[in-house]
């Protein structure tokens, strides 16, 4: 896909990827070969039917290819963005083995800022209701999509957003670079003219509790909360002056616009030098945050080597392109402060892969050689875990590891009419993962009401 | 949007104000903070729940203008709207059965105590309220605190009202005439720290909350982090109220200094802008 400049792009906040023109997308299209038995489609965790979208195009009928997604898919736009498309619907694409696959995602992305950049906003939709009031617990990719397919189900939702703004991780976590508010606000409205209502500051487990919801009506809760309390290293130095966790970093730049401050009150530290810890995307977007917030340097940090680097393949091009050194094989041990308590180095052991771990991947050991970074600030991206407030609310939920709900495959928690999915079940994972588990379980919330109603109006 | 329906002063620096909110009226316990943005380009800062009214669906916020927010915040009337108002956040006191308690409330910090004497109350214990400020125009609710406590000290650094001197000096006397069995303060991190210090010795139990720098409130960002028993712990989920002894004071005063000269930059531009007078 065509991007911007990497001088220009890395030094503001604008999109970097351009997508594809018209004829382009047109181009694409006729190379797909319109499998029998497309692998692309058992890719997709939300399984879009990816040739029948893809032969729209090819005909010239964008919307109608954009149809096709939005019927599995109510965030085309975002997913087109940011899903890991080389491990998903493209990695199985059969052009893939000899030369390149499909650009599936370029072209999902491509159908919906068609629609955006031809048509007016969307009117609301009629749809007839059927009386069951669903609760919804975060407006993150999981609460979205579980919110919208219950809706058009005629299902009467309310999303309890605990932020003042909904999207969750999408609006919180992912830089306008990447993935443009206004893209956010566009498929949000799209499933508001659903009908769906979104109560923003409302914190589910202080704000009200999951008991009072069931007495106010609801039949049954969706629980998406996400994975949103940053995980952290242990290590010396860690609560040093600018040492932030990207998630705070990520949260004041993208939800609070701390790129903007003073016009916006938010501050965040513009840094000379900036070393983030960890190879996932939430690394390479705080990366490409600093650099653009005026940083003369950035470092990635991350203790094994570029092909076990859990990020898109995009992000960390992108990056690279941008002029972030890549210090792999590289581990932190402790960060140094000054006689002030600022950050203005971090000591590191230089590591080896050795044996294969249980995440399949070989395992970073230290060599026993060590070094001495020296820098400003610190960016810890080195993941999330799960998040108390809500989950400790709830008495007699089944938890698993470090608080994460269980659940069965369809999203069913061993409460009764509670049901959860995306990160909070599965520990951190990708958007459309999240989007997916959200599908699964709003098709279980609807047979669940559909068999606690029937049995009600049996007695 | 939550509507400001009444604004006073609960003291001559401290502004009161009592705003609608049903939800979190009917949820707050003592010890209980929300987190509020303004307007579209506020931030996001916490206060204190100082009193509640679940009846009237109300909640009070004091606070003292120390920033731009604070500035601005004082600027609003009854009528006005806050855009966001996200609550109640943190962990409750631990109110039970003590004895003899004693609540240490430094300036504007004395409203987080207001709540927590009236539950202590409840019990019920006997409690001996110190309130310290440096000046008498700071001294929160002096008034409404002796109407619930058993006895309620005034002290300021300039004598301008009661005792001259520090909170310390009062609580030292306090717990020598006779057993304390718990000791909450709230107040400036030095005054929080000194009150520890002073009552390790004793072994009386010492809570104190703390107020660091918080972005989102619920758990997300770690801004807030502080060290308590040399563990990392959030302050937003975890406290805000913390073991006095054990925490890490040195760290939170360092980490409160942290955005000083964008404070100052914010509130230069702010006050030159609107020359005292501007309405937001």
């Amino acid at each position: 896909m065509r991007a911007r400049d990497p001088q220009k792009r890395s030094r503001d906040f604008k999109e970097v990827a351009l997508g594809l023109t018209k004829a382009q997308a047109v181009k694409e299209a006729k190379r797909c070969l319109q499998c029998k038995k497309p692998r692309c489609v058992e890719g997709c965790p939300v399984e879009i039917e990816i040739p029948r979208f893809i032969a729209a195009i090819k005909d010239n009928d964008f919307s109608g290819g954009l149809a096709v997604i939005r019927e599995y898919n109510m965030l085309p736009a975002i997913c087109g963005r940011v899903c890991p498309q080389e491990n998903q619907c493209q990695g199985g694409c059969i052009l893939g083995k000899k030369s390149k696959p499909i650009a599936i995602g370029a072209l999902e992305r491509f159908v919906a800022d068609y629609e955006t950049a031809t048509e007016q906003s969307e009117s609301p939709v009629c749809i007839d209701g059927n009386g069951h009031k669903v609760a919804i617990v975060g407006s993150g990719p999981a609460g979205l999509t579980a919110a919208a397919d219950l809706a058009r189900l005629g299902y009467d939702i309310t999303i309890f957003e605990a932020l003042h703004e909904p999207g969750g991780v999408l609006t919180y976590g992912i830089p306008e670079f990447r993935l443009p508010k206004k893209i956010i606000h566009r498929e949000i409205e799209r499933i508001k003219n659903l009908g769906v209502k979104i109560l923003l500051n409302w914190v589910i487990g202080r704000t009200q509790t999951v008991d009072e919801l069931f007495q106010e009506g609801f039949k049954a809760i969706f629980i998406g909360v996400g994975a949103g309390s940053p995980k952290y290293m242990n290590i010396p130095g860690e609560n040093l002056n600018n040492v932030y966790f990207a998630s705070e970093f990520l949260t004041r730049v993208n939800l609070m616009k701390a790129n903007q401050f003073p016009a916006y009150d938010t501050p965040v530290k513009k840094s000379k030098r900036v070393a983030v810890i960890g190879g996932g995307n939430v690394a390479m977007d705080s990366a490409r945050t600093a650099m653009r917030l005026g940083a003369e340097k950035v470092y990635i940090v991350y203790r094994r080597t570029e092909d076990e680097m859990p990020c898109r393949l995009e992000e960390v091009e992108h990056a690279k392109e941008e002029a972030i050194e890549l210090l792999l094989l590289v581990n932190p041990k402790e960060i140094i402060g000054d006689e002030r308590g600022y950050v203005k180095a971090i000591r590191c052991d230089k590591m080896v892969l050795c044996e294969t771990d249980e995440s399949g991947r070989r395992k970073p050991n230290c060599s026993g050689e060590e070094f001495t970074i020296e820098v400003d600030q610190v960016i810890m991206a080195i993941g999330q875990t799960s998040n108390p407030v809500l989950v400790k609310s709830v008495k007699g939920l089944d938890l698993w590891g470090a608080g994460y709900i269980t659940t069965d495959c369809d999203g069913r928690t061993n409460i009764p009419g509670i049901f959860a999915g995306g990160d909070i079940s599965t520990g951190a994972a990708t958007i459309i993962s999240a989007m997916g588990a959200g599908k699964r379980a709003a098709r279980a919330i609807d047979a669940y009401i559909k068999e606690t109603a029937s049995l009600t109006s049996q007695f | 949007m939550f509507k400001i329906l009444h604004k006073d002063a609960a003291a001559p620096q401290v502004t009161s104000l009592i705003i609608e909110a049903p939800y979190i009226a009917s949820h707050h316990q003592a010890g209980n903070f929300v987190v509020l943005r303004i307007h579209e380009k506020g931030e996001r800062i916490p206060l204190t729940i100082a009193d509640s009214d679940s009846d009237k669906g109300t909640i009070t916020l004091l606070f003292q203008k120390i920033g731009k927010t604070t500035e601005e915040l004082a600027m609003l009337k009854a009528g006005d709207e806050i855009r966001d108002i996200a609550g109640p956040l943190g962990h409750a006191s631990p109110i039970k059965k003590y004895g003899r308690c004693v609540l240490v409330g430094g300036g504007i910090g004395s409203a987080t105590l207001f709540p927590i004497l009236k539950a202590l109350k409840r019990e019920p214990n006997k409690v001996i309220v110190i309130l310290g400020a440096r000046a008498k125009e700071l001294l929160v609710w002096p008034d409404k605190f002796s109407e619930y406590a058993d006895e309620t000290l005034l002290t300021t650094d300039d004598g301008s009202s009661g005792r001259k001197g520090f909170v310390t000096e009062t609580l030292k006397e306090v717990i020598e005439e006779s057993k304390v069995d718990i000791v909450i303060a709230v107040g400036p991190v030095r005054m929080m720290q000194a009150v520890s210090e002073m009552t390790k010795p004793y072994r009386v139990k010492t809570i104190v909350s703390l107020n660091p720098v918080m972005v989102e409130g619920t758990g997300m960002c770690g801004a807030c982090r502080v060290t308590v028993s040399n563990k990392t712990r959030f302050a937003c989920i975890e406290g805000p109220e913390f073991d006095g002894h054990e925490v890490d004071f040195h760290e939170l005063v360092n980490r409160l200094g942290f955005y000083r000269a964008e404070e100052a930059e914010a509130l230069a531009k702010f006050k030159s802008k609107c020359k005292g007078k501007c309405k937001k």
